[in-house]
C-alpha cells in the first residue's frame, strides 16, 4: 500500500509496471517518492521576522547498470511524467543487459517517532516560545545588541518501490531550535550561534531548562570572544573539547571514507584498508541507530536498515561507509549510508553519526601536558579536500595554552591538517565522549543531508593555526 | 512586454484571488518552473544522466501588518486551497511589524530593453557526452592526469513569474549551460585535483571542451609535490576564482539587514573612504546575457544600476522593501541580493603584480569558512604557488591567510585582467603584508 500515491493522480498498478517495465534489464533501481513538510519560524530584532510552511511531493526514478547511473525527477506525481522519466532512462541505459538484485535487507526497527512535529505543536505557543526567548536574552545581558531565534520543523513520509513492487517506508520527524546573539561592549561586537535538535517532537527540546540552556550558551560564548585577543599563527598542539569538534573526525577522515571516492580510487584513503591510519587507541564508527539523533536512520534512502559500522578500529582502518552501487562494485555489502537531500537528488555515500569512541585520559592531563598551543572548544563549520586529504575547520571559541595552563580566549581561526596523517598525531584520546547538541548538516556535491558526530577530548600533537599573531 | 506561459499566469492569478478572498489585505505570488538535463562522464564513459521538472509556488500574505508565507511544489487546486487557508490562519495570529508591506507601486519594473538571458537551443545528451569526451581526452593527454573525479553538463531552462495584489505580474525566461571538468594529478603518492568550469546563458559562449579539459589538467597538474612554507608575512596575489569572493563579503556587508542589524563590518562607513582612490565597485542588472542578469527582483521592483564604491569611496547600499521602510531608504531592487556585481578593471598587469616583490604566495584556492562579516577578521585554510622574481617556484599546499576586511580592502590593488565568467567577477588581486601560518 502506496499512502503518498493514495493522494495522487497516479496509481500504484501503473507505478508498479513502470517501474518493473523500466529496471527489467538493470541491476538495481527504485522509485523513490516523498511528501514533506516543513516550516521555519524566525524571531529577529525582536519582532517575528518571518514564518514560511513549505509542502514538497515528488517522486525521483532511478535506474543502475554496472556503474551507470540514470535518474529522473519530477514534482510532477502523474502517470504521464513518470512514463516520460521512464522514457528517458531507457534511453539513457538502452543497451543495458544487467540482472535486477532483487535482494535487500528488512528491518521493523524504528529510531524516532513517527509524528508530525509541526502538527504536534499549535503556532501560537512556538511564536510565544520565540518571544520568551528574546526576553530572556535582552534581559540576562545588557551589551545584547541583537537576538535571532529560530525553529525549524520538518517531517518527511518516503517511500521505496522496487522492481517487483515491495514497498518500503520510512517517516523522519527532525526538528532544530537555534539562537544567534550579537554582543557590543566598547566599541567591539562580536557573535555567537548555539542551537539544539534532533528527531523528536519540539517540546523534547523547548523544556524551560532546555531553551535557556541554548541561550546562556550563546550568550557565554559570545561575552568569551568579547575578551578575545588576536589568535597565534602557525604549527602546534591542540587539545580538542569532547562534542561538537568531532567535525574534525567528518572532514578529516570521514569523507575520505566514504566509499564512492574509494571505488573511483580519488581518495587519499583508497588503498589503506587494513593498515594503520590513526594512533593507537582511536576507534571511530559512523552509527545511523542511535534513537532520536539527527544523523539516525531507520533505513537509508535506498531501503536498507542503517547499522553501526566499524571505520576505524584502535588505529586500524576497516571499513568504508556505502550505498547499494559502490558496494556492488566494491563486491561489499551495503552498510546503509545510501542517503539523498530530497527527491530531487541522487543516492551517494554519506555519513550518519560519525563518532569517536572514549580512551582512557582526562582533559586535565592533557591540558597540563600542553607547553604552547591551543584549547578548542567550539566550531563553525568545516571542509575537506578529499583527494589531497587536505582539511580545515574554524574555531568559534578558543583559548590559548601556556606551560600547562589554559590562558586568554582567542579570536576563530582556522585550523588546517592533512586527514590520512592527522589521527596518527593523537597522542592522547579522552574518556568524556560526547555527541553534538543536534545542529549539523554535511554538504557533499551540492547535497544538504542532517548528520551527528560525538567525541572526547583529543591532544593533537600538530596542527597549523590560521591566526595573525607570528 | 516580456514574455512568460499564460496558464502559469493565471494560477498565479488564481492564488491572489483565493488568498485576498480569504481575508488577506495584499498577496504577493512567485511561481518557478525549471527543466533541466544534466549528463556526468568519468574515465571515457556516460557516468550519470539526471533529468528534473520542478515547478514551485511560493505565496505570501499580508492582513495589514502581519505576514506569513507558503510554498510548495504540488499545484493541485486543492492542495493550494488548503495551504493558502493554513497561510491565512497562520497571519492572523502573528504580531504585527510596521515594517511589513508589498513594495511602493511607482517603485515596480515596467519595461527594460532586451536583455538575451534565454538561449531556446535544446542540446542533446549525446551531444553533451560528445564535448565531455572531449574535455577528458585532452586532460588525459598529459601523462601526470591519472584520473577523474569526473565531468558535467548542465542545460537548465527557468520561468519566473511574480505577481501580487498591487496589480504588478511579469515573467520572463533564462536558460544555463554549465560544463564542469576535475581531473587528478599523481606524482610518487601525492594526489591533487583541480578542476575548470565554464557556465553561460548561451550556449555558443560556453568555453571550448579542448579549453575546458586543459585548463583543468593544467591546474591539477601545477599542484604536484607542494610544500607547506614557513609562517610569515607575505604579500599576496589572489588568483581570480578566488579574489570574486572579496566582493561576495563586500555585498553580504552591505545589504539592509546588515546595516540595519549592525551585523557588518562595513556599518557606519557610508560616504566613506574603503578602498584606495583607484578601486571602483559597480553592481548592473542589465548586461546582455549576463549570469547575473534580471528584469526585476524578488518583489518585482526595477534594479537601478548601482555604483557601490566609487574612488574607493563606499556609495550605496543593498536595498530591499522591508528593510528599505527601515532604513527610510526606497528600494533599490536588491529583494534577492546582488546582479552582475564586479570591481572595474585596476592599471596593473598582472605581470607587473607579480614582479612587485622578490617573494609573492600567488593563492589559487581557499577551503574553510572563517569570514565573520561583523568583525571583518578573515582566516582561511589556502593553497596556490610561490613566486620568486616574477616566476612560479613551487606550489605551496596546508597553511592558513589571515587578516581583517577593513585593513585587506584598504590595501587591495587591483590588476587590469577582469573577465565575465560569473555573475560576480574580479580582476587578480594584490594584498601586502598578509599573515601566513604554515610551519
Amino acid at each position: 500500500m502506496s499512502k503518498i500515491l493514495k493522494n495522487s493522480e497516479l496509481d500504484i498498478t501503473s507505478a508498479n509496471s513502470i517501474v518493473s517495465e523500466t529496471l527489467n534489464k538493470c541491476d538495481d533501481g527504485e522509485l523513490y517518492l516523498e511528501d514533506s513538510k516543513s516550516e521555519a519560524i524566525v524571531l529577529d530584532d525582536n519582532k517575528i521576522k518571518s514564518s514560511s510552511y513549505n509542502s514538497n511531493l515528488g517522486y525521483g526514478l532511478r535506474a543502475v547498470t554496472d556503474d551507470v547511473v540514470a535518474y529522473s525527477h519530477s514534482s510532477d506525481l502523474t502517470k504521464k511524467s513518470l512514463n516520460e522519466s521512464s522514457k528517458n532512462l531507457k534511453s539513457t541505459l538502452s543497451s543495458s543487459n544487467g540482472a535486477y538484485n532483487f535482494e535487500i535487507k528488512k528491518t521493523n526497527k524504528k529510531y524516532y517517532t513517527e509524528q508530525d512535529p509541526i502538527e504536534a505543536k499549535n503556532f501560537k505557543s512556538k511564536i510565544e516560545i520565540l518571544n520568551q526567548v528574546n526576553e530572556y536574552v535582552r534581559k540576562t545581558d545588557n551589551s545584547v545588541k541583537q537576538v535571532t531565534a529560530t525553529l525549524l520543523g520538518e517531517h518527511k513520509s518516503i517511500e521505496i518501490i522496487r522492481n517487483g513492487g515491495e514497498i518500503l517506508t520510512d517517516e523522519r520527524p527532525l526538528v532544530r531550535f537555534n539562537v544567534s546573539v550579537m554582543l557590543e561592549k566598547n566599541g567591539r561586537k562580536e557573535t555567537a550561534v548555539y542551537g539544539i535538535g534532533g528527531r523528536q517532537n519540539y517540546d523534547a527540546y523547548l523544556k524551560e531548562a532546555d531553551w535557556k540552556n541554548v541561550c546562556d550558551e550563546a550568550l557565554r560564548i559570545a561575552s568569551v570572544n568579547l575578551n578575545s585577543k588576536p589568535a597565534p599563527a602557525g604549527e602546534m598542539q591542540v587539545v580538542l573539547g569532547p562534542g561538537w569538534p568531532a567535525i574534525l573526525i567528518h572532514e578529516a577522515v570521514g569523507h575520505g571514507l566514504e566509499g564512492d571516492f574509494n571505488r573511483k580510487k580519488t581518495s587519499a584513503f583508497h588503498n589503506l584498508v587494513g593498515q594503520r591510519v590513526a594512533s593507537e587507541g582511536v576507534t571511530i564508527i559512523d552509527d545511523g541507530t542511535l534513537e532520536n539523533r539527527r544523523g539516525s536512520l531507520s533505513i537509508d534512502d535506498e531501503g536498507t536498515p542503517t547499522e553501526k559500522t566499524v571505520l576505524i578500529e584502535n588505529g586500524i582502518l576497516k571499513n568504508f561507509m556505502q550505498d547499494r552501487l559502490n558496494a556492488r562494485l566494491m563486491k561489499t555489502k551495503s552498510t546503509g549510508n545510501g542517503r539523498r537531500e530530497s527527491y530531487k537528488h541522487v543516492v551517494m555515500p554519506r555519513m550518519r553519526n560519525t563518532i569517536m569512541l572514549n580512551g582512557k585520559h582526562t582533559q586535565e592531563e592533557m591540558i597540563k601536558s600542553v607547553k604552547k598551543g591551543i584549547f578548542a572548544v567550539s566550531f563553525g563549520g568545516g571542509q575537506v579536500d578529499i583527494t589531497s586529504g587536505k582539511f580545515v575547520f574554524n574555531c568559534t571559541e578558543a583559548y590559548e595554552i601556556i606551560d600547562g595552563k589554559v590562558g586568554s580566549p582567542i579570536k576563530g581561526a582556522t585550523l588546517i591538517g592533512d586527514g590520512p596523517s592527522a589521527l596518527k598525531e593523537v597522542l592522547m584520546v579522552g574518556n568524556d565522549m560526547m555527541l553534538d547538541p543536534g545542529i549539523g548538516t554535511c554538504g557533499k556535491a551540492g547535497q544538504g543531508v542532517p548528520v551527528g558526530v560525538g567525541q572526547p577530548s583529543l591532544l593533537i600533537n600538530k596542527m597549523t593555526v590560521g591566526g595573525t599573531q607570528l | 512586454m516580456l514574455e512568460y506561459n499564460n496558464n502559469l499566469g493565471d494560477i498565479v492569478d488564481q492564488c491572489i484571488s483565493k488568498a485576498k478572498k480569504s481575508g488577506a489585505t495584499d498577496v504577493e505570488v512567485a511561481l518557478i518552473k525549471n527543466t533541466s538535463e544534466t549528463v556526468s562522464f568519468r574515465n571515457q564513459k556516460l557516468d550519470e544522466s539526471d533529468r528534473a521538472e520542478n515547478i514551485g509556488l511560493s505565496l505570501t500574505a499580508y492582513i495589514n501588518k502581519k505576514k506569513t508565507s507558503v510554498s510548495s511544489s504540488n499545484l493541485n487546486k486543492e492542495n493550494l486551497e488548503k495551504l493558502i487557508g493554513r497561510c491565512i490562519d497562520a497571519a492572523k495570529i502573528t504580531p504585527d511589524d510596521d515594517f511589513n508591506s508589498l513594495p511602493d507601486k511607482e517603485l515596480f519594473f515596467k519595461s527594460s530593453k532586451e536583455l538575451d538571458l534565454l538561449d531556446d537551443t535544446h542540446i542533446e545528451n549525446s551531444k553533451k557526452i560528445e564535448y565531455l569526451k572531449e574535455a577528458e581526452e585532452v586532460a588525459f593527454k598529459n601523462p601526470e592526469i591519472v584520473n577523474t573525479n569526473g565531468s558535467s553538463f548542465s542545460e537548465s531552462k527557468t520561468e519566473i513569474i511574480l505577481g501580487n495584489s498591487k496589480g504588478f505580474k511579469n515573467g520572463y525566461k533564462t536558460s544555463n549551460f554549465t560544463a564542469y571538468c576535475e581531473v587528478v594529478s599523481k606524482s610518487n603518492g601525492n594526489m591533487e585535483r583541480d578542476y575548470e568550469y565554464t557556465s553561460k546563458r548561451h550556449f555558443e559562449d560556453l568555453l571550448k571542451p579542448s579549453e575546458l579539459g586543459s585548463n583543468a589538467a593544467k591546474f591539477a597538474i601545477r599542484k604536484l609535490k607542494p610544500q607547506k612554507i614557513n609562517s610569515g608575512k607575505f604579500n599576496i596575489i589572489f588568483d581570480k576564482r578566488i579574489s570574486k569572493n572579496f566582493l561576495n563579503y563586500f555585498g553580504s556587508a552591505i545589504t539592509g539587514a546588515s546595516i540595519y542589524r549592525g551585523t557588518s563590518f562595513l556599518k557606519e562607513k557610508l560616504n566613506k573612504k574603503i578602498f584606495s582612490d583607484n578601486i571602483n565597485i559597480v553592481d548592473r542588472a542589465d548586461i546582455k546575457r549576463g549570469n547575473g542578469s534580471k528584469y526585476f527582483d524578488n518583489e518585482g521592483v526595477k534594479i537601478q544600476n548601482l555604483s557601490l564604491v566609487n574612488k574607493g569611496v563606499l556609495n550605496d547600499y543593498l536595498i530591499d522593501t522591508y528593510y528599505g521602510k527601515k532604513l527610510n531608504i526606497a528600494s533599490n531592487g536588491r529583494s534577492g541580493g546582488t546582479t552582475n556585481l564586479y570591481f572595474e578593471n585596476g592599471n596593473k598587469d598582472l605581470k607587473d603584480l607579480m614582479n612587485s616583490n622578490k617573494k609573492i604566495f600567488y593563492v589559487t584556492e581557499t577551503i574553510g569558512h572563517g569570514t565573520n562579516i561583523v568583525t571583518g577578521d578573515y582566516s582561511l585554510g589556502a593553497g596556490g604557488m610561490m613566486i620568486e622574481n616574477g616566476e612560479f617556484v613551487h606550489p605551496i599546499s596546508e597553511v592558513t591567510i589571515a587578516g581583517n576586511l577593513n585593513e585587506m580592502f584598504s590595501k587591495m590593488v587591483l590588476a587590469n585582467d577582469l573577465q565575465f565568467n560569473y555573475s560576480t567577477n574580479s580582476p587578480s588581486v594584490l594584498i601586502e603584508n598578509m599573515t601566513v601560518a604554515g610551519k
